[in-house]
């Protein structure tokens, strides 16, 4: 019964939405208001229709349903509660199910949080919105259902890849797709001013905070997923240049452009047309990767071509969507003049290159991941697109964009004192120099010299200009606290961000030029010297029963000097259901650095392989990340998202016909 | 012969499931091991998704590591190495495609792409400069008089709006 519930649910939400994609469309055109109106109230209808289905399917995971082919094939009984539930987004039918679930929760929220926007923008956004439901439900009701049922009834399910049983995991997939459809947001949005013909200097006010939204969210789902590989994969890497990893990166990347030439539109009403061409890729990015990811068209072509009708399915979507969008770009976007000139040295031309870096590094990752694909349909032979490539085109793309990072934030709009500021810049390029000296001389890496000089100047660049706004010369204490209030969250929200990339700098330079790796075969007793820690074997308890798998655990001791640090105790599991191996490594941090274990299989002399790593400054990378998602949040919070638009700029405004 | 027969015994004694290098694949010469595992990370292994031989579990991947390291004691160079595998499996064990013709598209993409970026931030600035020049013709009376009515000080707005521009 449950089940049923659930799949009429989800028809009866396609119906409203196709309501909602088309009345209001129609009606703002002719300025009748009761019918814009109405899909404020269809967004909420179907955003309850939505959470229905999406708690139907729940509840068949949560109650082992196994008569539910979808459970079946993915749960078991013996699986822990949280993976139960995280078994809800773990494969492609659940996953879109999760999809539209989030997406109507962004419909609601401009529905609830749009009330000062004009009432025709808010109705044709909220229609877009629904458009893309559409697409949605239909594809998941015509090619992917997840409440079809199984007869006869298994007596137990499948289960999860053990892989994925994991804290880490399981709250991946709902932060990614939060950034995801969140760019659908702004995608609306731009859809909307294009039909509407304005884009404006409020209506970039408008769409900032949910591209901030957006944007957070991806970068922590991101760095998530990639702290779940560099603990569960177990050989201290965190990131692979895997298509999967790239398909999140690439709305990342557009994104980030996006965060920062809308800051453009909105204070100087210029790079309208490109803001709004970003828009639209970074929302085709996100729909691009919900695909490449779960069509299984990057494993094989072949996989992809054995399900034609997904296949069919999600191309015409991708079609319809993107080329739509850019065909009425194409029409529209001469009509969008920019306002605001500058000059060479100036804000804007800092976050012009901005954007142009990020967009070259998007496109070439895009390239990257899809041109094995095109070599093979285009019979060029087999082609492999590894690290070696990526890292080749991206790190020279992202110097010059760290290099800028420090200088913009001290330019001015419209015309930049370029020679001042870098004068305010000597302290951090002289720290950069001495910084890239000691490193180059004492570990003779150039390449981590570079590195460090280049983290070092953005983070003593961005915290001499936060000292600059903060103390300016003869201050009271007063004056400092009001300082303190004055100065506006996003600036704040800025030099978090900016920081945050450089302690990301500093991590991956500290993995890639100083990781330390032992692999050996370990007798109990015997200890290793790893770093400047002796890590002993003391045991391995073979038999250690988990909820659902069966572990040998093994412990070490970490020593420095003969004072104790740590003990560790990495596992070898075997899961019942399904019947697979998995390595889970123990880690020890300092913050400066982690001690790595893993345990691998016995030998024949009664010793066990161990792979040891003393992995320097890693915890940055995450911390790093972590700060730059704290950025956008502390942008979020900034007064003037909160109070609106500001009522000179409406007044402005042509009057409404 | 010889060195087929103990690559056999090496797989018979192996346990199935193999993980990354294992301590009885590894060279007794420090130097070569250390170059053995920098080929390595550059080798694709055939099997598995956009995996190095490195970092990989399968069978494949640890016979191939096998392999580079009886090439290297043989005494190949790193490139005759990589030269030996591509010729038995093609470019696809290649993690860094060579430059060649069917991967022009692939390695001209970037600079191509960046070309595009900064020809279209070139068009901004020029686009900006011309507006600049054409900005700097005096407004009409009736703008004069409608700006007057607007603000209560008369301010010269175009004229700093001009100088401004580059």
């Amino acid at each position: 019964m449950i089940p049923e519930i659930g799949h009429y649910a989800l028809i009866l939400a396609l119906f409203v939405a196709l309501t909602q994609a088309t009345f209001p469309m129609i009606r703002a055109a002719r300025g009748n208001r009761a019918w814009m109106d109405m899909a404020g109230t269809a967004s909420v209808a179907q955003f309850v229709l939505v959470t229905t289905a999406f708690g139907a399917l729940m509840w068949c995971y949560v109650t082992s349903d196994f008569s539910v082919l979808n459970v079946a094939q993915n749960s078991h009984t013996n699986k822990p509660l949280i993976y139960k539930i995280a078994g809800v987004w773990s494969n492609h039918e659940r996953s879109m199910l999760l999809w539209i679930f989030i997406l109507g929760l962004y419909g609601l929220a401009m529905s609830l949080f749009g009330g000062n926007l004009p009432p025709s923008l808010r109705a044709r956004a909220l229609s877009v919105q629904a458009m893309i439901s559409v697409g949605f439900i239909l594809f998941i009701l015509l090619t992917s259902n997840p409440f079809l049922r199984l007869d006869p009834v298994p007596t137990n399910g499948a289960g999860l890849n053990p892989l994925l049983q994991d804290p880490g995991l399981a709250f991946h997939p709902p932060f990614l797709y939060l950034g995801y459809v969140g760019f659908s947001m702004a995608f609306s949005f731009a859809i909307a001013a294009l039909i509407e013909g304005r884009v404006d200097a409020a209506w970039a006010r408008w769409v900032r905070p949910w591209t901030l939204v957006a944007w957070g969210f991806l970068t922590f789902g991101i760095a998530m997923g990639s702290w779940w590989a560099y603990y569960t994969l177990g050989w201290g890497g965190w990131w692979y240049w895997d298509p999967v990893e790239n398909a999140s990166f690439m709305p990342w990347l557009a994104g980030t452009a996006l965060l920062h030439s809308s800051l453009v539109v909105e204070r100087r009403d210029t790079l309208k047309a490109w803001t709004i061409l970003l828009t639209i890729v970074a929302f085709s990015f996100s729909l691009l990767g919900t695909f490449l990811v779960r069509s299984g068209v990057l494993t094989s072509v072949h996989s992809f071509a054995s399900d034609p009708s997904r296949g069919i399915f999600i191309l015409g979507l991708l079609v319809a969507a993107i080329g739509g969008s850019m065909v009425l770009f194409a029409i529209r976007a001469p009509s969008l003049k920019g306002g605001g000139l500058f000059a060479v040295a100036s804000r804007e031309s800092s976050l012009l290159l901005n954007n142009v870096l990020m967009s070259v590094a998007a496109g070439s990752v895009l390239l990257g991941t899809l041109y094995p694909l095109f070599a093979d349909v285009l019979k060029l032979g087999k082609v492999s697109v590894g690290p070696p490539f990526f890292n080749s085109v991206f790190v020279p793309l992202m110097v010059p964009v760290v290099i800028v990072m420090a200088i913009g934030p001290l330019l001015s709009w419209k015309r930049g004192d370029l020679k001042g500021a870098l004068r305010r810049l000597k302290p951090a390029a002289i720290a950069a120099a001495v910084t890239a000296i000691i490193t180059w001389s004492m570990s003779g890496g150039i390449g981590a010299g570079a590195a460090l000089g280049l983290a070092t100047w953005l983070f003593v660049g961005t915290m001499g200009e936060l000292a600059h706004r903060l103390f300016p010369m003869r201050m009271t204490a007063v004056d400092f606290l009001r300082r303190v209030i004055t100065i506006p969250r996003s600036f704040y929200g800025m030099t978090l961000a900016h920081l945050g990339v450089a302690l990301v700098i500093i991590g991956i330079t500290g993995s890639t030029a100083w990781k330390t790796e032992k692999v050996q075969v370990m007798h109990f007793g015997d200890t290793v010297k790893v770093a400047s820690y002796d890590l002993t074997l003391k045991g391995v308890e073979e038999g250690v029963k988990g909820p659902n798998y069966v572990a040998a655990r093994a412990t070490f001791l970490v020593t420095k000097n003969g004072t104790f640090v740590a003990e560790l105790h990495p596992e070898r599991r075997m899961y019942d259901m399904p019947p697979r191996p998995t390595t889970n490594a123990a880690i020890h941090t300092n913050v400066i650095g982690d001690i790595y274990a893993v345990i691998g299989d016995p030998d024949e002399s009664g010793g066990y392989v161990t792979r040891l790593y003393y992995n320097p400054l890693v915890p940055w990378i995450f911390i790093g990340a972590g700060i730059i998602a704290l950025g956008g949040l502390v942008s979020l919070t900034d007064r003037r998202y909160r109070i609106g638009v500001p009522l000179r700029k409406v007044a402005m405004q042509p009057p409404q016909s | 012969m010889k060195s087929r027969l103990a690559f056999l015994l090496i797989l018979l004694l192996m346990p199935n499931a193999a993980r990354a290098v294992q301590p009885n694949e590894m060279l007794a010469d420090p130097q070569m091991e250390l170059r053995a595992r920098e080929i390595s990370k550059d080798l694709r292994c055939l099997v598995c998704q956009n995996q190095s031989i490195d970092d990989s579990d399968a069978e494949l991947a640890h016979d191939l590591r096998v392999l580079v390291r009886q090439r290297l004691q043989a005494g190949d160079s790193d490139a005759q190495v990589e030269e030996f595998l591509v010729a038995r499996y093609g470019d696809y064990v290649l993690l860094t495609p060579p430059f060649k013709s069917s991967t022009v598209a692939l390695w001209m993409g970037p600079p191509f792409f960046l070309m595009i970026g900064g020809l279209c931030a070139w068009v901004v600035y020029r686009r900006r400069e011309d507006k600049a020049t054409s900005s700097d013709k005096k407004l009409t009376p009736q703008e004069r008089e409608r700006l007057d009515a607007m603000m209560p000080v008369h301010l010269p707005t175009e004229q700093t709006e001009g100088k401004n521009a580059p």
